[in-house]
C-alpha cells in the first residue's frame, strides 16, 4: 500500500528530509540520469506508481521528482532527472555514496487497479516516460489482469530516448503493441518521425472500455488527449500527470496551484475532463 | 485483400464525393508495391503521381549540402502520400523512400489535374481534401518547431 505525507500536511515528518544515499547511478542520455536510493537508516519510503518524492540536493535547494522505479520487486527510490536547472544538475553530478535528502511521497497515483479488465494506453513524451514507469511494471507484472497494452513513445531525436533496449524488451516479452516516433530522426534511426499523436489513429484498443496514461510536456498531453478523444475515448477515461512548481508539497505553499486545485495535494494524476479547462488557460 | 474501389471509398482523403466522383479516381488509380529501400520519388522529380499507402511506412528524406541526409517525416499506412501534383510547379519535394514493404494506390495525378482543370467541382473537392493533407503537416511542423520535448529549469 503507497504511502502519502500529504495528508500529514505541516507534519514535522511531512517537512523533514530523510537521508538517503545513493547506491547506483546510470548516465541515460546525454543529460539525463537515473539515481537510485536506498535510507541510511531505518523503514524505506513506499511510493505508489504515478507519486513523486522531493529530492534534496543539499545546500543547493529542492526538486519534486516522480519515482520511476519498480516497488513490485524494490524497495529501492528510483529517480531519473534531466539536468537543466541548479538543483537537478548538482543531483546528476553526485557520487555513489552521497548522501541527498528524500520527502515523500506526495500526491496520488495513477488508477491502476481500476483500470483492471481494461485496455490500457500509454503515451509518454520526452522525460515523460520515467514518471509511467512504475504503472507499466504494475501492468506487465499482473499482464493477464488487463487487455490490451499499448505503448506509445515520443522524443525529440533517437538519443532522447529513455531505455529503449527495456521498453523493447517489454514488447518482446510482454505482448506490448509498442509504436516509437522522434522529432528529428538521424541516419541510424529505423521508425517513424514525427509528432507522438500520429502513433494514435492506427493504435488498436477499444475506447469503450480502455483508459489512456499521458505524460509529458503540458502541450503535447493537450494534443494527445484529444487525439484519444477523437479516437471515442472519453475524457473522463484519460489520466494526466501535471507538472507544476512544487515546494512543499503538502497543499500548505500553494506553489503548484491551477485554479482551484493544488498538484501536489490533488494530483499530479487527473482526469482531463478535470483539466481541461485549467490548461486552455494562458495564465495558469 | 479489399477492392480499390471499396479502399479508395473508404479512406479520408476522399471522404464525402460523389459515387460518380470516386468512380473517375478509381479509373486514375492501380496498387503498386514497393520493396524495403526502393526509392518512391526523387526531390525535384516531376510529380504526376500520388499515392494512398496500403501498407506499410515510406520516409521523406531532404539532402543537406555537406551532411547526411535529413528525415523529415514519415507517412503510414492509411495516409496520403503526395500533394506535389496538385499544385504548380508540380514538383518532388522530398526525396521518399520505402522503409519496408509498402503497398499502396497510386493514382495518375496528371490525369486528375486535367479531370480538375474540366471539372471545377471535383477540382475544388479534391483541393479542399488535400488542403486538410497540408494544413496537417504544416500544423506538425510548427508544433514540432516549439520543441515540445525541451526543459523545465530546477
Amino acid at each position: 500500500m503507497a504511502q502519502t505525507l500529504t495528508e500529514t500536511a505541516g507534519s514535522l515528518e511531512a517537512m523533514t528530509p530523510v537521508p538517503y544515499a545513493v547506491t547506483a547511478k546510470r548516465q541515460d542520455t546525454y543529460d539525463t540520469w537515473t539515481l537510485e536510493l536506498e535510507p541510511v537508516d531505518g523503514a524505506p519510503i513506499v511510493p505508489g506508481p504515478g507519486q513523486f518524492n522531493m529530492l534534496y540536493a543539499f545546500g543547493v535547494g529542492e526538486v519534486p521528482i516522480s519515482n520511476a522505479g519498480n516497488f513490485a520487486t524494490d524497495d529501492r527510490l528510483v529517480h531519473t532527472i534531466r539536468a537543466v536547472g541548479a538543483v537537478t544538475k548538482a543531483l546528476c553530478a553526485v557520487e555513489i555514496g552521497t548522501v541527498v535528502g528524500v520527502r515523500g511521497p506526495f500526491g496520488n497515483t495513477w488508477p491502476i487497479e481500476e483500470a483492471k479488465g481494461k485496455d490500457v494506453v500509454i503515451v509518454a513524451g520526452g522525460i515523460g516516460l520515467p514518471p509511467l514507469r512504475p504503472a507499466i511494471y504494475h501492468v506487465l507484472k499482473n499482464r493477464k489482469d488487463y487487455g490490451r497494452f499499448v505503448l506509445l513513445y515520443g522524443a525529440r531525436t533517437p538519443s532522447d530516448m529513455l531505455f529503449l533496449d527495456e521498453v523493447k524488451s517489454w514488447q518482446r516479452d510482454y505482448d506490448v503493441d509498442l509504436d516509437l516516433t522522434v522529432d528529428a530522426g538521424d541516419s541510424d534511426w529505423k521508425g517513424k518521425v514525427g509528432l507522438v499523436t500520429k502513433l494514435i489513429p492506427p493504435a488498436q484498443f477499444d475506447a469503450d472500455d480502455a483508459r489512456g496514461f499521458i505524460v509529458g510536456p503540458e502541450i503535447m498531453m493537450k494534443f494527445v488527449a484529444q487525439e484519444l478523444i477523437n479516437r471515442d475515448l472519453p475524457a473522463e477515461s484519460i489520466y494526466v500527470s501535471m507538472e507544476r512548481t512544487m515546494r512543499c508539497g503538502v497543499g500548505l505553499c500553494g506553489h503548484c496551484q491551477i485554479g482551484p486545485t493544488l498538484v501536489c495535494r490533488d494530483g499530479a494524476v487527473y482526469t482531463w475532463d478535470e483539466v481541461e479547462s485549467l490548461v486552455a488557460v494562458k495564465e495558469l | 485483400m479489399k477492392k480499390l474501389d471499396a479502399v479508395i471509398a473508404e479512406s479520408p482523403v476522399f471522404a464525402g464525393l460523389t459515387q460518380e466522383q470516386l468512380e473517375f479516381i478509381v479509373g486514375c488509380a492501380q496498387n503498386v508495391h514497393f520493396e524495403e529501400g526502393q526509392k518512391i520519388a526523387k526531390a525535384g522529380d516531376q510529380a504526376d503521381v500520388f499515392y494512398l499507402i496500403r501498407m506499410g511506412e515510406v520516409a521523406l528524406d531532404l539532402d543537406v549540402p555537406n551532411k547526411k541526409s535529413v528525415r523529415i517525416d514519415t507517412v503510414e499506412a492509411g495516409q496520403a502520400l503526395g500533394w506535389s501534383w496538385l499544385i504548380p510547379p508540380y514538383e518532388w519535394k522530398y526525396d521518399v523512400t520505402a522503409t519496408e514493404l509498402v503497398r499502396a494506390i497510386a493514382f495518375d495525378g496528371a490525369c486528375l489535374r486535367g479531370k480538375c482543370d474540366a471539372d471545377p467541382v471535383l477540382g475544388y473537392a479534391l483541393l479542399s481534401r488535400f488542403s486538410q493533407v497540408l494544413v496537417g503537416r504544416l500544423q506538425a511542423t510548427r508544433f514540432r518547431l516549439l520543441d515540445i520535448y525541451g526543459t523545465d529549469t530546477h
